[in-house]
């Protein structure tokens, strides 16, 4: 026989795991496979800006020591993630509105609280790095926290995302070991994954 | 006066699978690595108490391929809905009783 403060744990416990489980599931493929092309996008940006007019299969030492050019990169980024996560944004509450559920749910909360912390540190440790002149890992370190960040928040959205960042991190991982091709790595991972997972969720969940 | 302590469904005693179910009830199919992860367990333990979920037959389980990967998910049946359903009452009920 059970205490009864042990029958109001269970409860409590049943409340808590409804909450816990819910899942996001406003986000879409095509956002996913448009970040992709956005990223694309930028990394030629990016290698007009660094690599230019040498080919960008050539190994090369990197000359982004100018703060001009290092400013120039960051300011591609920064326009690669805005213009991504607006996508994400707009097509999400499309969705979510088609679906008859809230975007800002405990559900996406959830979710968003758990990617930050890896992405959030990330981020911070990549400017640390650029700041402090190590340049050679930062395109890894990206791929690495970036695929930490979709695992931690796979389980408050579609299983995909979990494999997603599985495969980011093993690209960033094989990148690490190919110091000088960080652009190429940094393209496959946040441009290419993103359209080939985009396009399978696609097909799966929005069609 | 009733006992509604007769009314606890005994499978049910058990904190996980009170947890599996309560999952399962709002979602229409569950993955086992997400459930593992929802629930902070290990692989053994999930395990054991999904078989004997399964063995009331109060979820179904089907294995699938998804890219050559094993993919399991668990779908709750009308039986284990009604099951769940019961044992929440009683739960209410034994604590109101009490209070």
């Amino acid at each position: 026989m059970k205490e009864i403060q042990e029958y109001e744990k269970d409860i409590a416990s049943i409340r808590d795991m409804m909450e816990r489980s819910a899942k996001f599931i406003s986000l879409t493929g095509l956002s996913g496979v448009l970040a992709g092309l956005y990223a694309l996008a930028g990394a030629t940006a990016a290698y007009f800006t660094v690599h230019y007019p040498i080919s960008p299969l050539k190994f090369r030492i990197y000359s982004v020591r100018e703060p001009d050019t290092l400013l120039r990169l960051i300011l591609i980024a920064t326009l690669v993630i805005i213009a991504s996560l607006a996508t994400g944004l707009f097509l999400s509450s499309k969705k979510a509105k088609k679906q008859g559920v809230k975007l800002w749910s405990a559900a996406s909360q959830r979710m968003l609280l758990n990617v930050s912390v890896p992405l959030v540190s990330g981020g911070i440790f990549i400017l640390i790095m650029l700041a402090t002149d190590h340049f050679g890992l930062a395109a890894p370190a990206s791929l690495i926290f970036y695929g930490l960040a979709l695992i931690q928040g796979s389980a408050n959205t579609f299983d995909e995302i979990r494999y997603l960042g599985y495969s980011q991190i093993i690209l960033g991982l094989v990148s690490a070991m190919l110091p000088g091709y960080g652009l190429i790595f940094w393209s496959l991972g946040f441009g290419v994954l993103h359209i080939v997972y985009g396009a399978i969720m696609h097909n799966k969940y929005d069609k | 006066m009733k006992n509604p302590f007769e009314n606890l469904d005994k499978a049910l005693e058990h904190r996980v699978r009170l947890q599996i179910m309560s999952v399962l009830v709002t979602h229409d199919g569950y993955e086992f690595n997400a459930l593992k992860e929802v629930l902070s367990i290990t692989d053994g333990n999930l395990a054991s108490h999904i078989k004997a979920l399964e063995r009331e037959k109060y979820l179904t389980v089907s294995k699938s391929f998804v890219e050559k990967k094993p993919n399991t998910k668990y779908k709750i049946t009308e039986r284990g809905r009604t099951a769940f359903k019961k044992h929440l009452d009683a739960l209410e009920a034994v604590v109101k009783q009490q209070k």
